[in-house]
């Protein structure tokens, strides 16, 4: 059903190429997840899909069929946008009906499912108000009810929480997660957050300058990412990268060690002195600057009673160590 | 600012500034007040402010002449057919260049600006030549679009700063909804930007009504609308006070409110978005 | 940044607008230049001929010129002059809280809305006439001698009513201008010990020069093409004492008839249009990036 393949994919604005030959399927029923820096052609790659914008070259197809040329309206996705742009005029019984008014749908059969969608959505009480006098959470359930009700072969979503507080957020999170598995639609969802990456995703796309660095499901890419670029992007706090005379050591350019593989060792190969100490109750994150190496992030489980100035000895978890070469590529083993 | 000011120095404030503002209003007030005088009174030597025998005489005096209402008829009829006109051309074309920018809208902005530099008197010949050539010396038509492409640029620009206003995402979320253009611009941008066409609407009647060189330029007896209608009356000095303000006051009257109600479209409009 | 085909349509639906404001800018303009190197006066039919600059010699030796060039300048200065400074008062008092601020605001930007025909006459026959004017009843009741405004000063007559009618135009765009002040800078500035004074020249000033650049140079535009407010009062005489270019060349083309002379002198008040044109344009264009 909503199964979308892109293939050699390139999109330049005025000379400057923005996306740079994207080869993905993404496959029906997915929720694939694009993420990325700011600037890295997420958004853009949406919009693609979406029809907003005109591939430079490539193919895209949905259900099989080449959609490259077909205009927004016809290729059978729905889509919600960051802001959500409801239509400020429209009730939300009317924001909700407008695609199926557009496609000339029958009055009952409209009511009918508005009236459902709104159900699914906690929307029933509002249906009669403008989006200006719902709360940020109820707009976002808006604009879904409005991506829903076309019962389109795949949504998209383009950062869809960024403008909503983080509480909301995590629990926006999962009635889309929910939403997801009730209809078992494709879903297609652009954010820089790597926490909804992780959290969302049957598979990730990690885009970085208008290529993909890595495909994969969210532990692929925590426990083996392909390059320094996809290690450093996937995982809180950051991985520590170390190069040097250490990394020479294990025979590499570059190593990584993610702060929750490194634990306090007296006896540790590793010496340093606490620079900062954040103090969570669940975590303790230590900045350690280590003699020889530099500053390395520590997340200590728990209450740790360190602080500022505190010698302490630190060792990396066996076989949790990334290695890179020059190029910043993986390497095996 | 929620601050408390002192009430000697509100006083004081209030005060002057009242009486500047009646200051300024007093050429109009006196207009309005001379309205309701007889001729006699009109041209007292010791005008009298409000102590008078009120009358409305010059109001029915003025309204009998049938010249008037048909130069009050051809005001309404050019400045109302020509900013409709103007909208009707323009609404697309900010449409573009709001939502479609391409490199060379700016240009194309300011190069429609360039033609509201253009001084009238620059022209004069040439448009009172073919005016008068295809016939239209004299007439609502011919005035209607002279001012129809006056007025143009003004209205394009309001119109554009006003739908720059209205995020894109709308219109692509209509887009992604299956609407196609027309739809697009009837159910969603066009109830969206009811309140700037109305004001853009507003401000270039104002202008329209008010306009007064090529008003006064193209026109004779048949189509001349008020301005030019009230410039013929300089002629007869002293005698005509009293019906000269009736005619004022309702020439200037539906302007008046109407102005008051689009003050800050106007500045808007007549700085092209550059003070806002 | 959309698709290929959102742009065709759009290139269709500015067509309409840009072509004809393309042939309302070229056609006359052409026009004009075309007729300003020829002999070409309607009283004479047939006579048409090419002069070269002729009618710019002409118009440029026309003892009326130099009079109608001072007449603009004068004009235009000195309605610039009242208007900016009354503006920049005005926008500062109407700045202070008041009761019933709303009111005085409708009173001071009702002149703007009064079309120019009228407010001649109202000011020419009800004000300033020298029989039966207020201000000549005034005079007489000080016992003074009414003054003849329109014989003695015609054109401080005509800046004094065409200040009148621009005073509400500067004061809004000021007064607009000063409501977008940054209110968190003057109360830190105030935090800093500055006092009222200090807090005007430094902060409230520069923040309105820009918005008074924008006054002076559309006013400039506007005021270029003054016409029925000369045409009323005065017929921009006596002799050419409120003759401006304007007129002149209305009085020219209109009146004698000498289209080549006229188009002549449209084309000198075109040119001194742009010059300020082009500065408005800059300053419009810088704003359009932001």
């Amino acid at each position: 059903m909503g199964e979308i393949v892109l293939s050699e994919v390139k999109k330049s604005f005025g000379g400057v190429s923005i996306i740079q030959g994207i080869d993905l399927t993404i496959d029906d029923g997915e929720f694939a997840v694009f993420v990325g820096p700011s600037g890295c052609g997420k958004s853009t790659l949406l919009r693609l899909i979406a029809g907003l914008e005109d591939t430079s070259s490539g193919t895209i197809s949905i259900d099989g069929h080449d959609a490259t040329r077909l205009p927004p309206a016809r290729r059978g996705l729905a889509m919600v946008f960051q802001s959500y742009a409801l239509y400020p005029h429209m009730s939300v019984r009317k924001n909700i009906a407008f695609p199926l008014r557009m496609a000339g749908m029958p009055q009952d059969e409209q009511a009918r499912k508005v009236e459902a969608a709104a159900k699914v959505l906690n929307l029933t009480p509002y249906l009669d108000r403008r989006p200006g006098q719902l709360s940020g959470g109820q707009r976002q359930r808006v604009a879904i009810g409005r991506a829903i009700v076309r019962e389109p072969s795949a949504f998209l979503f383009d950062e869809p929480l960024s403008n909503l507080d983080a509480a909301l957020r995590v629990s926006m999170r999962q009635e889309i997660s929910e939403l997801h598995r009730s209809l078992k639609t494709t879903m297609v969802y652009v954010t820089h957050d790597q926490v909804e990456a992780m959290t969302m995703a049957d598979k990730i796309v990690v885009l970085n300058a208008g290529r993909i660095e890595q495909v994969g499901s969210p532990l692929e890419l925590y426990k083996s990412p392909a390059n320094l670029f996809v290690a450093g992007f996937i995982g809180s706090p950051k991985m520590n990268f170390i190069a040097g005379a250490e990394a020479a050591k294990h025979g590499v350019h570059t190593i990584g060690v993610r702060p929750e593989h490194i634990v306090l060792a007296a006896d540790g190969p590793w010496k340093g002195v606490v620079g900062l100490a954040e103090h969570l109750g669940s975590d303790t994150f230590l900045k350690v600057q280590v003699d020889g190496i530099g500053p390395l992030t520590v997340r200590a489980g728990g209450e740790v009673g360190l602080n500022y100035g505190d010698t302490v000895g630190l060792a990396p978890q066996a076989g949790k160590l990334h290695r890179f070469d020059e190029g910043g590529r993986a390497v095996a083993g | 600012m929620a601050r408390n000011v002192s009430t000697g120095r509100k006083a004081a404030v209030t005060a002057l500034a009242w009486g500047v503002g009646l200051v300024i209003f007093f050429p109009i007030l006196w207009t309005v007040l001379t309205s309701f005088k007889t001729e006699g009174e009109a041209i007292n030597a010791h005008p009298s402010f409000l102590f008078f025998d009120w009358t409305l005489e010059n109001y029915h005096t003025v309204n009998e002449r049938s010249d008037y209402l048909a130069h009050f008829w051809n005001s309404v009829v050019i400045a109302l057919g020509s900013t409709l006109i103007g909208l009707l051309i323009a609404i697309p074309a900010a449409w573009s260049m709001a939502f479609v920018p391409g490199k060379r809208t700016k240009d194309l902005l300011m190069w429609m600006l360039s033609t509201k530099m253009m001084p009238a008197v620059g022209v004069l010949v040439p448009i009172y030549l073919l005016a008068r050539d295809t016939g239209l010396l004299d007439s609502k038509t011919g005035l209607v679009i002279v001012l129809t492409l006056v007025n143009l640029p003004i209205i394009v620009w309001m119109l554009y700063t006003y739908f720059k206003e209205i995020p894109g995402e709308i219109l692509e979320a209509a887009r992604m909804d299956g609407a196609s253009l027309g739809s697009e611009i009837l159910y969603v941008l066009t109830p969206m930007a009811v309140p700037g066409i109305a004001s853009t609407l507003l401000l270039n009647v104002i202008l329209a009504w008010n306009e007064s060189f090529w008003t006064l330029n193209l026109t004779a007896a048949n189509s001349a609308p008020l301005t030019a209608f009230i410039a013929s009356y300089s002629s007869p000095e002293g005698l005509f006070y009293a019906k000269l303000s009736a005619a004022s006051t309702m020439a200037i009257a539906p302007i008046l409110i109407l102005g008051w109600f689009s003050q800050k479209q106007l500045v808007r409009g007549l700085t092209f978005g550059a003070v806002k | 940044m959309a698709t290929q085909a959102s742009q065709t349509a759009s290139r269709l639906m500015l067509s309409p607008a840009v072509l004809l404001l393309f042939l309302w800018m070229i056609v006359p303009l052409g026009m004009t230049i075309y007729f300003s190197f020829l002999r070409f006066n309607l009283l004479m039919p047939g006579t048409e001929a090419f002069t070269g600059f002729e009618n710019y010699v002409y118009f440029f030796t026309d003892p009326a010129f130099w009079p109608a060039l001072a007449n603009t300048l004068t004009l235009v200065l000195g309605v610039l002059f009242i208007t900016v400074i009354g503006g920049v008062a005005l926008a500062v008092l109407l700045d202070q809280p008041m009761w019933g601020q709303g009111i005085v605001r409708v009173l001071v930007i009702a002149p703007f809305f009064v079309m120019p025909s009228v407010s001649a006459l109202v000011w020419k026959n009800m004000l300033m006439n020298p029989v039966n004017g207020l201000f000549a009843a005034f005079a007489r009741g000080l016992g003074l001698e009414p003054f003849d405004f329109f014989a003695d000063a015609p054109l401080a007559s005509i800046i004094v009513i065409v200040a009148w009618q621009w005073l509400p135009f500067a004061t809004l765009i000021l007064l607009t201008a000063m409501q977008s002040l940054d209110r968190e800078q003057m109360e830190a500035a105030e935090m800093d010990g500055a006092g009222p004074f200090w807090r005007f020249l430094h902060l409230t000033v520069p923040h309105l020069t820009r918005a008074t650049t924008v006054v002076v140079l559309i006013q400039t535009i506007f005021l270029l093409s003054v016409f029925a407010e000369i045409l009323v009062t005065t017929n921009g005489g006596p002799g050419t004492a409120s003759t401006t270019l304007t007129f002149l060349v209305y009085m020219q083309s209109m009146l004698q008839f000498d289209v080549g002379l006229g188009s002549a002198g449209g084309i000198v008040a075109v040119i001194l249009a742009n010059i300020v044109a082009i500065f408005l344009m800059r300053m419009i264009g810088k704003n359009l990036e932001a």
